[in-house]
């Protein structure tokens, strides 16, 4: 019979990393995508052209980029444009926006619930609403099967 | 107005009719296949196939050979014909290791391929001297699970769609029974196995069809997508993203236009000009008083609900579509892709649908 070894270093290590046949995501780190312009979004906000900040900070959105911090430095913008618009002028900057940037809009608010704050969720809450009837369950379902999040 | 068959509560996994349209072959979610022979209008079930040991994922009737495949996920497939009234079963070695998931017969029905777990095709081509049939693999570059397929009319190009985000066309020519084909435009090499396109970028490939002539390929995926690729147009891609739930299977009726089917319950119809245009056209379900009765909504039956239920919604659990669950499969019943007059959904909900176009 076999002793038994005493070693449990086994356990540390991740077997599935080790799979040949796991499927990898095309790797392709898209450093250059940086996120939404933070000097210009600033701009309109200072301005009150908040459709226009909607529209800036919604455009090059860090979805291929590795770097976390990039990410959270972009939500963070997000969420102060879209705290700055009162609650009846929603509907209309939503309408403002394209099938493409509505998704893009829908995953930051996903990404919003994921860490909720006390001020974020009915804000968040608020866009999804129309959001979802702008975009349908369509742009839901393409948040939660796109392989990039933002 | 479409007809509507019920063929019992269980979830229809697939169908397939013969020929003339008098015989459908169904699999109710488990390890056997129902016959069923329409009588007088009705369907009355003639004969059931049980060979499979685990669930049938697939089947598929050849209308000329009066032949049926299955498949199922006991990695097996079996090919039945018929002696005198009885289906008799023949076993095909697929050599996969995990489950089957779809059947299709060519469109000379001299072969078939099935589309695995086991990230590959299996082509498999009835060899006279040995009197069995034999499987060949198109493995690469397919890196997760087939979940669909569709022969070209040229018998030897072959589409599959995947889990690992696209579609492909294969060529799935056998030198020992095809003849040398002609290139078509998706191009000129095809031997076994070469894949003569790839497409796609962002969801499960859920069906993929080829059109009529063979040179459009449309596809839908699980990021409610539609697609559909051009050969003819350098291979450009037409992409529509829309704001349904994911579409399931899809069909041509026509050389531009496209029925979807998913789990909005709902048949969809799209066009596309063979540019780079999808467009929507409507929902092909739309009048439906056919799908929700007329409760009388009585203001005491919503005290009632309200009471008993807590809810003031009195529409009720019906879905207001013909289906009442998500459509998987749909199928030519009259008329070809090109030009097609009827069509055929079945879905979870044990429905089995006939719609005119």
């Amino acid at each position: 019979m076999a002793k038994s070894t005493r070693s449990t270093k086994f356990r540390k290590v991740n077997v599935d990393d080790f799979d040949e046949n796991r499927f990898r995501d095309d790797e392709q780190t898209d450093d250059a995508v940086t996120g939404p312009d933070e000097a210009e979004v600033n701009q309109y906000l200072l301005q009150k052209k908040n459709t226009d900040a909607l529209h800036a900070v919604l455009r090059n959105p860090p979805v291929g980029s590795k770097n976390q911090a990039t990410k959270d430095k972009a939500y963070a913008l997000v969420l102060r444009v879209l705290s700055s618009f009162k609650a009846s002028e929603v509907e209309n900057a939503v309408k403002q926006l394209d099938k493409e940037t509505v998704d893009i809009l829908m995953k930051y608010l996903y990404k919003g619930f994921l860490t909720p704050t006390e001020k974020s969720s009915a804000i968040l809450l608020t866009w999804h609403e129309k959001a979802v009837s702008s975009g349908g369950l369509g742009s839901i379902v393409r948040v939660l099967t796109d392989r990039k999040s933002v | 107005m479409p007809e509507k068959h019920t063929f019992g509560v269980h979830p229809i996994t697939c169908h397939s009719f013969n020929a003339d349209r008098s015989q459908v072959a169904i699999a109710p979610n488990n390890n056997e296949v129902h016959i069923y022979k329409k009588v007088g209008g009705k369907w009355e079930k003639d004969q059931v196939l049980s060979e499979h040991s685990q669930r049938v994922t697939s089947v598929d009737w050849a209308p000329e050979s009066n032949r049926i495949v299955t498949c199922g996920t006991d990695r097996n497939a079996y090919v039945w014909v018929l002696q005198g009234s009885e289906w008799k079963p023949t076993l095909v070695i697929l050599r996969i290791n995990r489950a089957a998931t779809c059947v299709r017969w060519s469109p000379k029905e001299d072969k078939f391929a099935v589309a695995s777990g086991a990230r590959l095709i299996s082509v498999c081509y009835f060899n006279q001297e040995n009197d069995w049939w034999e499987s060949k693999h198109i493995k690469k570059p397919i890196r997760s699970t087939v979940t669909s397929l569709d022969w070209h009319a040229n018998n030897v190009l072959l589409a599959a769609g995947s889990t690992d985000f696209k579609a492909r066309v294969f060529s799935a020519y056998i030198k020992e029974i095809d003849p040398k084909p002609e290139a078509t435009a998706w191009g000129k090499k095809m031997t076994f196995g070469n894949m003569m396109y790839e497409g796609g970028n962002g969801g499960w490939v859920h069906g993929v069809s080829f059109s009529e002539s063979g040179n459009k390929l449309a596809w839908v995926s699980h990021n409610s997508a539609v697609h559909v690729v051009n050969a003819e147009q350098d291979k450009t891609v037409a992409e529509i993203k829309t704001e349904y739930l994911p579409f399931l299977a899809c069909s041509w009726i026509s050389e531009t236009n496209l029925v979807v089917v998913g789990h909005d319950c709902n048949p969809l119809l799209f066009t596309n000009d063979g540019q780079e245009n999808i467009a929507f056209v409507k929902k092909l379900d739309g009048a439906s008083g056919a799908g929700k009765q007329s409760e009388t909504k009585s203001a005491m039956n919503m005290f009632k609900d309200m009471d008993k239920r807590g809810t003031t919604d009195t529409s009720g659990t019906k879905q207001d579509t013909v289906h009442q669950n998500a459509i998987t499969e749909i199928s030519i019943y009259a008329g070809t892709k090109g030009k097609a007059i009827k069509y055929c959904t079945s879905g979870v909900d044990g429905n089995l649908v006939i719609w005119t176009v």
